[in-house]
């Protein structure tokens, strides 16, 4: 087995441990507020697992915005996840049912952190998966009985993040093509942030990859 | 009611992270394709970043996220490691919002 390529991601992903369980325990509360039950919370965190649209889509549910609005938000922050899926389409080994299993394990920060080498790696995407994923059940468990554990936002959880993926991006820029394909594609997400229902600016940010067309 | 928002969403997101993985697989790309998909990664960590600093609903926020993230920029260009540049983020967003 692929064993200690996991652990090798699961080392990358500790600094990351806390969020999941704090961010999960959030979404735990306002899930059980927004009337979805216990063990809806769960099984969204379960089978979307990826924070910033269950977020969506309980706060639309608790603010009384019906289903139909709930799932179109969701799906529209979620829809990131095309494009990331398709940049590290090529390192998932073994059976198309393997794969589909575990390229659940993509989340931002996995799929992000699997890259810091400057080309993906698959150990460090399942080892930063397997880490994060039962930190957000679980969290999100313990949301729905305890409530919120420490508001993540207290302690700069919130800032953490982007600086990482930042860090993450540095290494990139080192080449040309790169740097001009992430300047353009800030560019958008800063042209639409404003205007576009969330989740809509990173998607068309995703168009500046059609730079890597030209020589 | 939630119970289709957690069913719908859940099978959305489950096809959307598959979709690589599972259609595209190992098989080789064109030339071409695989030079779009060569900075998908700096395209999507750009995009990210952006959102994540500045991102309100439907405004763009400035805040102490955005001074948090500046002084994680500053330790990532005295090349400090990850751990670091998260906790120097961190902490100056949490202070500010102390005061």
């Amino acid at each position: 087995m692929e064993t200690s390529r996991f652990r090798d991601g699961v080392r990358a992903g500790l600094p990351l441990a806390l969020a999941p369980l704090l961010f999960g325990a959030s979404f735990g509360l306002l899930a059980v507020d927004a009337g979805m039950g216990w063990a809806g919370a769960i099984a969204m965190s379960a089978t979307t697992f990826a924070g910033s649209a269950q977020f969506a889509a309980a706060s639309i549910l608790n603010d009384g915005g019906g289903a139909a609005a709930a799932i179109v938000a969701a799906i529209l922050l979620n829809a990131r996840y095309v494009p990331q899926s398709l940049a590290v389409a090529s390192i998932f080994p073994g059976s198309r049912r393997r794969r589909l299993l575990e390229s659940q394990l993509i989340v931002d920060e996995s799929w992000a952190l699997s890259g810091r080498s400057g080309r993906f790696d698959y150990g460090i995407l399942a080892g930063v998966g397997l880490l994060l994923y039962p930190l957000w059940v679980g969290g999100t468990a313990l949301g729905t009985i305890v409530g919120d554990l420490l508001d993540p936002e207290a302690i700069g959880l919130d800032a953490a993040f982007p600086a990482l993926f930042l860090a993450l991006l540095a290494p990139y820029l080192r080449t040309r093509k790169a740097r001009v394909t992430a300047l353009v594609a800030g560019a958008i997400t800063l042209a639409l942030l404003p205007f576009a229902p969330p989740g809509v600016p990173i998607v068309a940010a995703s168009l500046a990859a059609l730079i890597g067309l030209r020589r | 009611m939630s119970w289709i928002v957690v069913a719908v969403v859940g099978a959305m997101t489950i096809l959307f992270k598959a979709s690589g993985p599972v259609l595209l697989g190992r098989r080789e790309l064109p030339p071409r394709v695989a030079s779009v998909v060569e900075v998908l990664a700096p395209a999507m960590l750009a995009a990210l970043v952006v959102t994540q600093t500045l991102g309100g609903d439907r405004e763009l926020v400035f805040d102490e996220r955005l001074l948090g993230v500046a002084a994680g920029g500053i330790a990532i260009w005295l090349r400090a490691p990850l751990i670091v540049v998260m906790v120097v983020a961190a902490a100056t967003a949490a202070l500010i919002r102390l005061f």
